[in-house]
């Protein structure tokens, strides 16, 4: 099984008041995140809980927040009415598993594909993007002064982080000079109130149920900065999941997040200022994946690597298509 | 001249053998990697049919827009410079046809299933690669 195994059964019991554990199985073999599942045991009864750690137990990469702020994120999420996985406890050195957190389990579907197609969720489509909207208003009420230790970016220096990435690559690509230049001649101000943004608010880390949105997932890239960034990056092409005519997340109108957004409190959309977000967006995904060749000749030289490097140019005509047309 | 079969119609044999029996007769994770790596081949086998001529007219469309000789490297990377430093753009003649052809290639040869591929070819017919 694990060297975990052990540590989370003592830890079950001492500190989720639980008689140990059963079912501990790995779900995914994530490069950024190990995430595995197990039931707590109390009185033969078995809840479902996950435990999400660092990998290797305390290995975080340099964009990430780290598992403790990542879990204070979830439980102000959580106040400020966000639905979230409940946090149960965060990991303390004398458990002896590194760094990370145990939540419970939502029940629901992850899979962009079947989120944007599946035949079983075709009702909540119906309602998701305006929800998506009203969850993004509420994320945005969190205040950033509980959280000093987040980066604080303005626009411009969020585009400029990203095209540093690009250029480290050494590898030239066109669309993305041309959209980089788009982006800069136009990059909006700081905003007036700056605010936590989840940074990575996408078809893709939010568990959906036929009643819509069950938990908002992978706060790791949260920040503060122009709340506008988080309704782009959910319109971005890549999260569309081969359904070309719905922009939020292949499942949704613009106007109906924007509507959701304002509606729940968030402040006034300007369509501009959101479709600046939204290339950026296409261009943000595009530099990540630009940036796996790296990753595939040095760390982690495996094919899947490898092709996702390939998916860069899936960016390259998404921007085409913005900006070209 | 090298001898044939030619290199894309045996890695597509090796592609077709990850697939339909490696993929198809284990499970998890094996059988999972199989298929990507069978992808990944048949990228490589589309690369092999299609960059020779793409690249010859790539090279050709990048010294009449920049003026200047080179290889593919040098030249896209000035390329890149007078778009970054906002010399050209799109408004100067060529340069969208040149970003859209290149990129429909590439998308040809990386992911020709990709929905945003697909799209762009029905909104522009005159440019199937």
């Amino acid at each position: 099984m694990s060297e975990l195994a052990g540590p989370l059964d003592d830890l079950a019991r001492r500190r989720l008041g639980g008689d140990g554990i059963s079912g501990f199985a790995r779900l995914t073999a994530g490069a950024t995140q190990e995430i595995w599942r197990f039931n707590l045991v109390k009185d033969g009864a078995e809840t479902p809980l996950i435990l999400r750690r660092a990998p290797g137990g305390d290995r975080v990469s340099e964009s990430a927040t780290g598992l403790e702020t990542e879990a204070a994120l979830i439980e102000a999420a959580a106040e400020a009415g966000v639905p979230v996985p409940p946090v149960r406890c965060v990991l303390r050195p004398e458990d002896g598993m590194g760094r990370g957190f145990i939540m419970g389990f939502v029940e629901g579907e992850t899979l962009g594909g079947r989120i944007a197609r599946g035949e079983a969720l075709a009702g909540a489509r119906t309602f998701l993007a305006r929800q998506c909207g009203e969850v993004l208003a509420r994320i945005h009420t969190i205040d950033p002064a509980k959280f000093p230790n987040l980066k604080r970016v303005t626009p411009l220096e969020f585009v400029t982080l990203y095209l540093d990435a690009y250029r480290a690559t050494e590898w030239p690509r066109p669309v993305f000079d041309l959209a980089f230049r788009w982006l800069l001649d136009r990059c909006p101000p700081p905003p007036e109130t700056p605010r936590l943004v989840h940074g990575d608010f996408r078809n893709g880390n939010l568990m959906i149920g036929p009643d819509g949105v069950r938990a908002v997932l992978d706060w790791e890239l949260a920040h503060v900065a122009d709340p506008m960034e988080d309704l782009g990056w959910i319109c971005a092409s890549s999260w569309r999941f081969g359904v070309a005519d719905k922009p939020v997340g292949g499942f949704g109108e613009r106007e109906e997040l924007w509507a959701g957004y304002e509606a729940a409190g968030g402040v006034k959309v300007d369509p501009d200022r959101a479709l600046f977000w939204e290339v950026f967006g296409s261009l943000r995904w595009g530099v990540m994946c630009a940036g796996m060749t790296q990753s595939f000749r040095t760390t982690d030289p495996n094919v899947e690597r490898a092709v996702i490097a390939r998916r860069t140019s899936e960016t390259e005509i998404d921007l085409l298509r913005l900006l070209a047309a | 001249m090298q001898d044939h079969p030619h290199p894309s119609e045996i890695i597509a044999a090796v592609a077709r053998f990850l697939k339909g029996t490696v993929a198809a007769e284990t499970k998890g994770a094996t059988s999972f990697n199989a298929r990507v790596a069978a992808n990944a081949l048949e990228m490589m086998a589309r690369e092999l049919d299609l960059a020779p001529l793409a690249e010859a007219r790539e090279l050709k469309s990048l010294e009449a827009l920049l003026g200047v000789t080179g290889d593919l490297p040098s030249l896209n990377a000035e390329l890149s410079r007078r778009l970054a430093d906002g010399t050209l753009d799109l408004s100067t003649p060529g340069l969208a046809d040149h970003l859209w052809d290149v990129t429909l290639t590439k998308l040809a040869v990386d992911q020709p299933k990709y929905w945003g591929y697909q799209a762009a070819l029905a909104e522009r017919p005159e440019q199937h690669p």
